[in-house]
């Protein structure tokens, strides 16, 4: 159910990569953890952040969350779409309720970063 | 079920809840203009008297009260708070005193403020304390303000507080305010401190460390004096979040467990109102390194009684108005006095028994997800309600409801998914206790036979269940008058 071109973190982010732009959200696990999505805080435009450096926080009905930034880079997109309906990111989170876009400035973050199949492995030693 | 209107919809122009006597002077005309006469507020709401008091009334009827049931709302300590507390509170030298009274005409408040200060020291071992902060909260934020005048004293103020991940969201909040990076530490496998990883973590940019004891999950952190003394070894200090110090009174004391910074709560611990009945009162205490940085004025000794001291070049200055949440620190001190030293003990013993015994009486019917020993609460998840038959711990807090209960807390501590944390008190009876037990037992068994009876839950109470997620996505926080009038 994983997109097997994405790569994820141990945070439950995931990251698309074409060339060198990076679309980041989070994992269907994290949504489902979280419940209903009523806010996403995101970043300016323009921001540059580091690996692991906070990108925003997710609000839903039960906890407020931090969102890393997976990899390093300079946001050149933010998804607007969220501001009007949170609800994107629980019912498509690895779709419409991408969160940003960024320039990446080092690819090999990506190195650091789980493919789809390990991170359902991953995610099974989480639920045992 | 009728809906009671918003007091905005009772409104009719000219209604008024009191009739002056017609003018038997000249007017004083433009007298006030400019100082005094505010702007008409469009909408405000006009009704009489009668349609006032019965609307308030009505509307807090519908509340739910610890002097009405069990109140086990986890991590809140909701004690019932003896009325004697308000009776000394209501006497005029207390609630008539002005705050600007000089200090040789108000001796007696200073007495209690300084008592006070006396008894919370020798109950949780600390130097001296502060009474201004007006809530845990902002305890904290003094206490980590605190921290950092005493390291910026020393030479540098330092970079980052630890916080466990089992942690008030407070905690991370009044670091950041302070001006400091937090960083997240992983609990153990028990729910606890890891000690490896806080020395892995700990070094020289670290300034403090914030535990709370018992920690939320209602365990007691019991390493904590190992914690103590790797925080101190590299220069840092131990501030102890004291909000669930019900379980320690007259038992431990985090001063012994080498905290060098504490909050309590006395409208928690102390038995003062809260939760809308408030206000709250955040005392902080200190070690004795700590002391000439406590907020100003301190109440000191003097050769003829009692005095206020200003002239403190090393503190943090005021945090709040005046002498803090005075008639609050009034009502603790006569709980403190009414109780001594035997009931205070008392406090933490019952406390602990009761959580025990609910705790004993449900497990195998809820799931225990840390299965360390509790203290004054027990965290219970809803993965056997979850798992069989979907019901979730919103759903079994909602049909509590229909029984006369306040639900637990929810879906905190935040490393235990679908959370129901019980705190019942010292308060409650065997009585009370095993009533609330045998409900729990029937809403097991409700989920098992008719799990669409608790999804639709509660059935009896003035709303049904509310739509959680469309209020806070689109919140209606304004009202406005229908187009149609």
């Amino acid at each position: 159910m994983y997109p097997q071109n994405f790569y994820f973190t141990k945070d439950h982010e995931w990251v698309a990569v074409d060339g060198d732009t990076a679309t980041i959200g989070i994992s269907d696990f994290a949504q489902k953890q979280l419940g209903d999505v009523v806010f996403v805080e995101q970043p300016e435009i323009g921001k540059v952040l580091a690996v692991h450096q906070t990108i925003g926080s997710i609000e839903s009905v039960k906890a407020v969350s931090e969102v890393f930034a997976p990899v390093s880079g300079e946001v050149t997109a933010i998804n607007a779409e969220l501001g009007t309906a949170p609800e994107a990111v629980n019912q498509d989170p690895h779709g419409k309720g991408w969160i940003i876009r960024l320039k990446m400035a080092n690819q090999a973050d990506l190195g650091a970063l789980m493919k789809a199949a390990d991170y359902e492995k991953y995610l099974e030693g989480l639920t045992h | 079920m009728i809906r009671e209107p918003l007091i905005f919809e009772l409104s009719a122009k000219g209604k008024r809840a009191y009739a002056m006597p017609a003018l038997d002077v000249p007017e004083a005309k433009g007298a006030l203009d400019g100082l005094a006469v505010r702007d008409g507020i469009e909408g405000f709401p006009e009704a009489s008297e009668v349609e006032i008091v019965r609307h308030f009334t009505r509307l807090s009827q519908q509340n739910y009260c610890v002097d009405e049931g069990f109140y086990p709302l986890g991590s809140c300590t909701m004690k019932y708070n003896p009325k004697i507390n308000e009776k000394i509170a209501a006497l005029p030298g207390f609630a008539g005193v002005h705050p600007y009274a000089p200090a040789d005409t108000v001796q007696g408040c200073l007495e209690v403020l300084k008592r006070t200060e006396d008894y919370l020291c020798e109950i949780t071992g600390f130097e001296a304390f502060t009474l201004q902060p007006s809530a845990g909260a902002q305890g904290e934020l003094t206490g980590i303000m605190l921290i950092r005048a005493a390291l910026a004293k020393r030479g540098n103020p330092r970079k980052v507080v630890l916080i466990p991940d089992s942690a008030h969201g407070t905690n991370p909040s009044s670091a950041h305010l302070s001006g400091y990076a937090v960083q997240e530490i992983k609990s153990n496998p028990d729910g606890g401190i890891d000690l490896e990883e806080l020395a892995r973590c700990m070094n020289e940019d670290v300034a403090a460390l914030m535990v709370t004891n018992p920690n939320t999950l209602g365990v007691f952190e019991s390493n904590i004096r190992r914690a103590a003394e790797i925080v101190h070894a590299k220069g840092g200090f131990l501030y102890m979040d004291g909000a669930n110090m019900n379980a320690l009174t007259g038992i431990a004391r985090p001063g012994d467990m080498g905290a060098d910074v504490l909050h309590v709560n006395l409208h928690k611990t102390f038995s003062t109102p809260h939760g809308g009945g408030g206000p709250g009162s955040g005392p902080v205490g200190v070690v004795k390194e700590m002391v000439p940085f406590l907020p100003t004025p301190y109440v000191v000794r003097t050769a003829n009684g009692y005095g206020l001291d200003d002239d403190r070049p090393d503190s943090i200055g005021r945090v709040r108005g005046f002498y803090g949440n005075f008639l609050v620190v009034v009502k603790a001190l006569t709980y403190i006095l009414a109780l001594g030293p035997e009931g205070v003990r008392e406090i933490a013993e019952i406390a602990v028994l009761n959580a025990n015994y609910i705790r004993k009486s449900l497990e195998g019917i809820y799931n225990l997800p840390y299965d360390a020993p509790s203290l004054h609460e027990v965290v219970f998840d809803d993965k056997i309600q979850k798992d069989a038959y979907g019901v979730t711990n919103l759903d079994i807090a909602k049909r509590l409801i229909d029984y006369g209960f306040h639900p637990p807390t929810m879906s905190f501590p935040l490393i235990v998914h679908g959370a129901l944390m019980i705190e019942p008190t010292e308060t409650e009876s065997k009585r009370d206790l095993d009533g609330f037990i045998e409900t729990m037992k029937t809403i097991a068994e409700e989920a098992k036979a008719d799990a669409g009876l608790l999804k639709a839950a509660p059935h009896h109470s003035f709303v049904r269940r509310l739509d959680e997620t469309a209020a806070a996505r689109n919140p209606v926080l304004k009202w406005e008058k229908p187009k149609s009038e």
